[in-house]
């Protein structure tokens, strides 16, 4: 199996927007970091539309400032250093977690509590940077697993790190984005040959869908 | 530099708005700053306002605002992007830091791994101020119909989904208005002079 060079799977351009305009939550603003991290065309989106937000920015009638702002504020810069970039001093980096999710991973892929939740398929749910609850989890699918048929009760985003799988809608591999709604209705099937590790954001718990699975929902949705 | 109240109306073009940022980074340049300031912070504070910031709140992230302008203002490339695009994502991330108290992941545009989006040309920074003012008058060419949705995502703290819930439009049709409100401005950015 080969990787295709770029994502042929994208984030659609208003999901694109709101990132740029600042409008997603932080769960979902990860996806979209990530994807676009993998993904040239979209970053040129992205660049747009932060220029679209800079144009707006001069379209917004003034709101005068305090009389003394700008003093307060010089003030401020004289009481600090004259150096004011400061170097950030990167940890040691997994290659296959693309720079926007390091910070999310702690000390790697590896070390997060990972939970088993049917043979072949393995879980762990990330926090907000603030260690807030996230709707958002890395999966991992042992090769060619299928997940149980399942639909959500809002959206569902996918960004696939590693290896790939199938679906209906087609082949996913390093860098594509899946997105389901409510009516999507799917049963992924890893790809032969290595494990397919995905991040997942979650609107609502899944709900699996196949005669067996209802009886499953307890036990993955935790 | 006196900095009136006309002199903070008054907009200076993109081109100048650049200088004033390299200004700022290369030679720590206060009256440039001044520049800045008077332009820039009365429109952070409107845009803070306008997303739900209390109106002292709004008052003390603008300052914050333009302290991080001075701060960053040695990453700050013309090449790259315009002042306004710059200061726009500094506002943004201050904003969702402070009043949603949540991180915004984003990707380091200046991280080595990643291939350029766009290959640099030597009047990169000519071109980027050309954009900005082309930009500028797109926007105000827009059909009412799509600004209104544009300026609902960009200052409303509203992503399309709920924009579609709050207007009683279709989704389908808040999609498609963004869309072709993007593919506007998009050819703004791309049109030769």
């Amino acid at each position: 199996m080969t990787d295709h060079p770029v994502p042929l799977h994208h984030f659609p351009e208003e999901l694109l927007l709101d990132h740029a305009a600042g409008s997603l939550p932080e769960g979902l603003a990860l996806l979209v970091a990530t994807h676009a991290a993998l993904c040239p065309a979209c970053r040129r989106t992205l660049v747009e539309a932060e220029a679209l937000g800079g144009a707006l920015l001069a379209t917004l009638e003034p709101v005068a400032m305090a009389p003394d702002a700008l003093d307060r504020v010089l003030a401020e810069i004289d009481a600090e250093n004259g150096s004011d970039v400061t170097e950030v001093s990167r940890p040691e980096r997994d290659p296959q977690v693309p720079p926007p999710l390091q910070d999310y991973v702690g000390r790697g892929i590896e070390a997060l509590a990972w939970q088993r939740l049917l043979p072949g398929v393995a879980a762990a749910r990330l926090r907000a940077a603030s260690g807030g609850e996230m709707p958002v989890r890395l999966l991992r699918l042992a090769p060619g697993t299928a997940v149980p048929r399942h639909s959500h009760g809002g959206l569902e985003a996918t960004v696939v790190l590693a290896g790939g799988y199938d679906d209906a809608g087609g082949h996913y591999e390093r860098g594509d984005v899946q997105l389901g709604d409510a009516g999507l209705d799917h049963r992924p099937v890893a790809a032969a040959g290595a494990p397919c590790l995905c991040l997942i954001y979650e609107e609502a718990p899944l709900r699996l869908t196949g005669p067996i699975g209802r009886w499953f929902n307890s036990l993955i949705s935790s | 530099m006196a900095l009136s109240s006309q002199q903070a109306e008054r907009l200076p073009d993109a081109a100048r708005q650049s200088q004033l940022v390299v200004a700022v980074g290369a030679s720590r340049d206060r009256e440039a700053f001044a520049e800045l300031f008077g332009y820039f912070a009365p429109r952070i504070k409107a845009y803070l306002l306008r997303r739900g910031a209390a109106p002292a709140e709004a008052e003390e992230l603008a300052q914050e605002a333009m302290i991080m302008v001075w701060r960053r203002a040695q990453t700050f490339d013309p090449a790259k992007s315009a002042a306004s695009t710059w200061i726009f994502t500094i506002a943004r991330n201050k904003r969702i830091d402070a009043l949603r108290r949540e991180k915004r992941p984003d990707y380091d545009p200046e991280d080595p791994s990643l291939a350029p989006a766009v290959p640099p040309a030597a009047d990169r920074a000519v071109e980027v101020t050309q954009q900005a003012g082309r930009l500028a008058e797109a926007i105000a060419g827009l059909p009412e119909e799509q600004a209104a949705l544009v300026r609902m995502a960009y200052f409303e703290d509203k992503a399309h989904g709920q924009i579609a819930a709050e207007t009683a439009l279709p989704l389908g049709t808040v999609k498609s208005r963004l869309r072709l409100a993007m593919g506007r401005l998009r050819k703004a950015l791309a049109e030769e002079l």
